[in-house]
């Protein structure tokens, strides 16, 4: 059963994080090609510090660094009169009020909260290159649009918001869809993140079982359940493929790209 | 302990030479640069030699995408879909599982759930698709005229492909491959996390570095250390590659080179 449950977490996760990490993105690309010079560095280091570094090794860092800045920051405020230090050689020690979750809290809300730390930690990442390719389209935006706008008397937020924003999506779609594949492969990852997803459970429940344990008792399956995931997982990119195909042809209709040109002249 | 006694210990842990027990307490920085440094050893022992006999057999592929052929052309089309659509994480724990269940069949198959050579074979395969799909879409891109010059100098078969196809899709392709190597390097610190056994402790980097993480609780030193190994890496790729750009384009004039341009860090 939980098995099954545990594709509902892929699928939520993926649901939560997309629009999420394409908000981290909007933001890191508005900011990077700001006016004012350290608002844009921000962006821009933002963009180039996530990329620049190894994958997994982001995440395996992110989830810990998170939860102590969660936690060293509850504790500060919170056990104000505290004065042992919090790194004591090995160890992170924050007061019990500081624990996050607290530890009396239920079992569910540490897993919502496990959860929710793995969700920040995808948006963060994703953001980035998110926001690459959305910097990247931005820029695509023929300027004569733009000085368009200018001449109409448009001020430079209304420019961005009425005219770049919605001719953007064009240019962005093929870098983003891109992004979801590579989204959609990047869920297993949650494992390391130590949610209790499918990866998780393919493992625990392909290995063998002896009658003593489980009324069904089989031997070493999990050659068969993650053949299981393979599979998902090609349907899975396969069908996004159908639709972001789809889903292109629809933004290109009208557009003053190749790809629209050839869809009126198709049509003409 | 000394700096130089730590790497005279530790230098080659990875390969399981040297002090057989990891530092257990009081970790200083010395010992966290060198083991995740001995680490890197697996890194790019993965990566070279995947990526070298990855090359070849990404280039049959390429040309069995290419071919006439509708058995070959098919037999390469799913294999690359294979590859590029699931997830590289739930490839490794289904190889593993299956050369573990192999192995009770066919004791051949033992040496194959070790990660040297298992993982190996998974990165080999996943490299050639990744890459099998970069020079089919040069191979697709390669200027008319060329081939047509071949013929015009009576240039059939093999000379024709030896002289001239594979020279000018492996100009068009090289910017991609590039990027690509980048990837497979990054991606080589998934082994050890995906089920594949890091035997006596004889990890790669990241396996060290989680190692440190785990036993500090303090993410802060060691994934930078690691981070600063991969850039390092990274760029080491990047000029190799470059040079051998320089090299693949030498016959036109300067400006006209396409330079490549440096898009690190995708997940698959």
């Amino acid at each position: 059963m939980s098995f099954y449950v545990s594709f509902g977490t892929v699928l939520l996760l993926l649901a939560i994080t997309a629009p999420t990490a394409l908000a981290f993105g909007f933001a890191g690309a508005m900011s990077a090609r700001a006016r004012f010079a350290p608002l844009s560095w921000i962006g821009k280091g933002y963009i180039a510090i996530v990329r620049g570094v190894p994958d997994i090794a982001f995440f395996l860092f992110f989830v810990i660094a998170l939860d102590q800045a969660i936690e060293w920051s509850r504790h500060k405020l919170m056990c104000r009169d505290w004065t042992d230090p919090i790194r004591q050689g090995n160890d992170f020690v924050v007061c019990a009020e500081a624990k996050m979750p607290l530890g009396t809290a239920a079992q569910w809300v540490h897993e919502v909260y496990g959860f929710s730390l793995a969700v920040i930690t995808f948006a963060i990442v994703f953001g980035a290159f998110a926001a690459n390719v959305l910097f990247g389209a931005m820029r695509a935006v023929p300027r004569a649009q733009m000085e368009t706008a200018e001449a109409y008397g448009m001020t430079h937020r209304q420019a961005f918001w009425r005219i770049l924003v919605p001719q953007m999506w064009v240019y962005a779609l093929p870098g983003l869809s891109n992004l979801w594949m590579v989204l959609i492969k990047a869920t297993p990852l949650l494992f390391l993140l130590g949610v209790e997803d499918i990866v998780y459970w393919a493992r625990e429940m392909g290995g063998s079982k002896t009658a003593r344990f489980t009324a069904y008792p089989h031997g070493d399956w999990r050659m068969w359940y993650f053949f299981a995931l393979l599979v998902f997982y090609l349907a899975f990119t396969r069908v996004s493929e159908i639709v972001l195909d789809r889903l292109m042809k629809r933004l290109t209709h009208g557009q003053a790209t190749s790809g629209g040109e050839a869809q009126r002249r198709a049509n003409a | 302990m000394s700096c130089w006694e730590t790497i005279a210990d530790y230098g080659l842990r990875s390969i399981g030479i040297g002090e057989r027990l990891l530092p257990k307490e009081d970790f200083t920085l010395c010992q966290q640069f060198t083991l995740i440094g001995s680490g890197m050893i697996w890194n790019i022992y993965f990566g070279l030699v995947a990526l070298v006999s990855g090359f070849f057999f990404a280039t049959a592929l390429a040309v069995g995408k290419a071919s006439n052929n509708r058995l070959f052309r098919k037999l390469a089309e799913w294999f690359i879909f294979i590859f590029r659509g699931s997830p590289l994480f739930i490839q490794f724990f289904f190889a593993y599982f299956l050369f573990l269940s192999l192995k009770q069949a066919v004791p051949i198959f033992a040496p194959f759930t070790a990660a040297w050579l298992g993982a190996l074979v998974v990165l080999f395969f996943n490299t050639a698709a990744y890459s099998g799909e970069i020079f089919y879409g040069a191979l697709q891109s390669i200027p008319k005229g060329d081939i047509e010059a071949a013929d015009a100098y009576g240039m059939t078969g093999w000379t024709r492909f030896r002289r001239i196809t594979f020279p000018t899709m492996l100009r068009l392709a090289w910017p991609a491959y590039t990027n690509e190597a980048i990837f497979l390097f990054h991606a080589t610190t998934l082994v050890y996390f995906s089920g594949f056994p890091a035997w006596r402790q004889k990890g790669d980097a990241l396996y060290y570095a989680s190692y440190f993480a785990d036993k500090t609780f303090n993410p802060f030193i060691p994934y930078p250390i690691l981070a600063g190994y991969f850039i390092i890496l990274t760029l080491i790729v990047v000029s190799v590659f470059g040079l051998a750009n320089t090299h693949l384009n030498k016959h036109l004039p300067k400006e006209a080179r396409r330079k490549i341009r440096f898009r690190p860090n995708i997940i698959r």
